[in-house]
């Protein structure tokens, strides 16, 4: 190899820590500093590649070698093969599972090359933990150019850029931000939803491990908007890394004079405070999650109510985004409403990023543009169902979503199309479900999670997803009755007419869309006391 | 000794409301659980009733009211490991130690839990031991982790 610099990143995500990365790291810097080995090389830490299968990763640039499963033995051979007359270890290559053939650069593997990575696109390519890194991809630019511009004109090009809120929803971010602008009050805070309550679900925090910086600045753009003075991140203790990157993040910028008093010499002025969560689901609701923020138990506030950007932390005016939304707002300052409404579908804008995960060959994290069918997520990026299985399902929006059949595969992923086919987008799990899955099961595990989770507040809610947990465990225990499918729509209706909040009010999803699409299943269960699948032991 | 390290802790707060979750986390980080005393003095720091800290306490799911064991482990329940094989590893565990999820064996070598999700979804199914996240796990491995562990305790 010529003897340019070359780059090592060595991803540090949560990921390929669980599978070593950290000692990699160390025994690359170890072995580089006590020998003699090639000093053009730079290692730098990364954040999630978001292929985190196939890991430790390691990506070698300018050349784009892309190493998989690398283990603390195998630093030796790499380093041997930057040399000038060093061969790339093609042991470590990917290899395409059907064919075994290696793919060497990270850009030729199909999990990739079919990908729009937006939000994503530098997660995996700079150091998290340096901003220095970020700014030399041109971090803080938007904000600068923010800065120069109204308020008014920033909320504008959000509105054009048809930007939705990611956290599941999927309401205009534009016109959120100007009720909130409009709403009357000096005092306003800027929330970021970093809760990601859905279990199955890592896509919020690979944006803040790998980078930081890109949520910051959409939240100080944010402020810039709506005139808050103050942000908080309300991030979910179950995140230690995320909550330390982000730490240095906002201390870093503080420094640059990003954040803090008259930022970039101007009269404006915002900061950033970390708030952790503490594992409570019905917290990434926005009433409960402010209630959390000003020390209470996280009870919803009961609807009808004023919307948080009228009435939200200590009833101040407050706009509260996922950190997915936040991150694409650098994204449209720097490239234009434009640019971004270019991607997508006509009702929805940009792209999407998913958790793939379940029983699908490549698991990880991707991003693909809104309105992608299904089928091009899972037998394309994803490359099928493991063990040449066959597909029975896709779970989305979590515990609040539902599972779509392997019938519908060819409808167009959006908030709009998955709403009507009984799930919602949610904020990025996608869970694949083959023919070992038993959807009976898969219902009782939600309604567990919902059961355990409801905060207590609202009768239908505590009341109702215990009684349907009860009667789903009884079926997967071959005690299923004549009428309880019958029985079990009957209390769905319940609860989603008198919950008093999101939670209660979309629980019963993944029971009503197993039911629509799966009822011989259920059947199977209650009438002839068997488990399609073999899953529940009857 | 405990009343210590409150004192220290409570120090760097100025006694807002929206200060009890992270009073209680900084506690629980250092002391590995929130002792009835503890909830006490911070009711008091705080100025508000006993039993609001206890009502805030109670309601998340990260609090502990009771000591923990030396080695926590933390079964993924989520639905990524759910439906590749998460409860068969849950029992896997339960039998090697011979304690049921939420329990604490006597000698404080450990504590058994289940988690919503680790956030390791694509190395699915996942358990977590202290900080130590292990991926793809298999009853197998499991069962020999925990081995292991053992043999480990047992050398220190
Ligand atoms: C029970 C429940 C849980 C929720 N959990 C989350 C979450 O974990 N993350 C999130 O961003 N939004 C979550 N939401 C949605 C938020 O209430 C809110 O709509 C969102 O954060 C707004 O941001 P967006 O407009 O950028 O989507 C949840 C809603 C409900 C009802
Ligand atoms: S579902 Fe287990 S780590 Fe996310």
């Amino acid at each position: 190899m010529n003897d340019k610099k070359v780059l090592l990143h060595v991803c540090q995500g949560t990921g390929c820590i669980s599978g070593g990365a950290d000692k990699v790291f160390n025994q690359l810097n170890e072995l580089l500093d006590n020998s003699d080995y090639n000093h053009n090389v730079i290692v730098k830490k990364t954040g999630c590649h978001g292929f985190c299968q196939q890991g430790p990763l390691i990506v070698v640039e300018p050349h784009g070698f892309f190493y998989t499963k690398v283990k603390e033995d195998d630093i030796g051979e790499i380093l041997k093969s930057l040399e000038p007359d060093g061969n790339p270890v093609k042991r470590l290559f990917y290899h395409e599972p059907l064919t075994n053939q290696p793919i060497p650069k990270y850009n030729d593997i199909p999990f990739y090359k079919l990908q729009t990575r937006e939000i994503l696109r530098h997660c995996g390519d700079i150091d998290p933990e340096d901003i220095q890194d970020y700014i030399s991809i041109g971090g803080y630019k938007a904000l600068n150019k923010a800065l120069l511009q109204s308020p008014e004109n920033i909320i504008n090009e959000v509105k054009r850029s048809g930007l939705r809120g990611l956290g599941g929803a999927g309401f205009p971010a534009g016109r959120k931000w100007e009720l909130c602008r409009n709403a009357k009050g000096d005092i306003k805070y800027v929330i970021c939803n970093a809760d990601e309550g859905d279990p199955g679900a890592f896509q919020d925090r690979s944006v803040m491990e790998g980078n930081p910086h890109s949520v910051i600045e959409g939240m100080i753009i944010a402020g810039y908007a709506v005139g808050a003075q103050k942000g908080f991140i309300y991030v979910r203790a179950e995140y230690p890394l995320a909550v330390l990157r982000l730490k240095i993040a906002i201390e870093q910028a503080r420094e640059e004079g990003f954040l803090g008093e008259n930022i970039l010499d101007t009269n404006f002025s915002f900061d950033i405070e970390i708030f952790q969560g503490a594992g409570a689901f019905v917290c990434g609701e926005s009433t409960a999650l402010v209630r959390s923020i000003e020390g209470k138990r996280g009870w919803p506030k009961p609807m009808p109510r004023a919307h948080t950007t009228e009435e939200g932390l200590w009833n101040k005016p407050t706009l509260l985004n996922n950190v997915k939304t936040f991150a694409n707002i650098p994204l449209i300052i720097n490239n234009g409403a434009k640019w971004f409404s270019s991607k997508g579908t006509e009702k929805c804008k940009g792209t999407a990023v998913f958790s793939l995960t379940g029983k699908v060959v490549n698991c990880g994290l991707i991003e693909v543009p809104m309105g992608i069918t299904l089928r091009k997520i899972i037998y394309e990026i994803g490359g099928g169902i493991a063990g040449g299985k066959k597909l029975k399902a896709v779970q989305t929006g979590g515990p609040s979503g539902g599972c779509i059949p392997a019938d519908l595969l060819d409808m167009p992923v959006d908030f709009d199309s998955l709403k009507e086919a009984g799930t919602i987008m949610g904020s990025g799990g996608m869970v694949i479900m083959d023919e070992d899955t038993c959807m009976v099961d898969v219902a009782r595990y939600f309604l567990d999670f919902t059961q355990r989770e409801s905060c207590g507040q609202c009768i239908p809610c505590r009341l109702g997803t215990v009684q349907m947990f009860k009667i789903l465990d009884d079926i997967t225990k071959g005690k299923g009755r004549k009428g309880d499918i019958d029985l079990l729509i009957e209390l769905s209706e319940s609860i989603m007419k008198g919950s008093i909040c999101g939670l209660g009010k979309t629980a019963p999803n993944p029971v009503l869309t197993t039911i629509r699409y799966f009822r011989n299943e259920y059947e199977a269960h209650i009438n002839d006391k068997k488990c399609p699948a073999k899953i529940c032991a009857m | 000794m405990e009343e210590e390290i409150l004192e220290d802790i409570l120090s760097g707060y100025r006694g807002n409301r929206s200060e009890i979750v992270p009073i209680l986390q900084e506690v629980q980080d250092n002391l590995g659980y929130l002792p009835e005393k503890a909830m006490t003095e911070i009711a008091e720091f705080i100025g508000v009733p006993e039993s609001h800290v206890y009502s805030v306490a109670s309601f998340y799911a990260q609090f502990r009211l009771l000591p923990l064991g030396r080695k926590r482990i933390a079964v993924c329940r989520g639905t990524a490991c759910h439906i590749r094989g998460a409860p068969q590893i849950l029992k896997t565990i339960e039998q090697k130690i011979n304690l049921k999820e939420g329990e604490t064996s006597e000698d404080l070598e450990y504590t058994l839990e289940t988690v919503a999700c680790i956030g390791c979804c694509a190395l699915a199914p996942c358990i977590r031991i202290n900080k130590d996240v292990s991926g793809e796990m298999t009853p197998e491995k499991a069962e020999l982790l925990f081995s292991e562990n053992n043999k480990e305790a047992e050398n220190e």
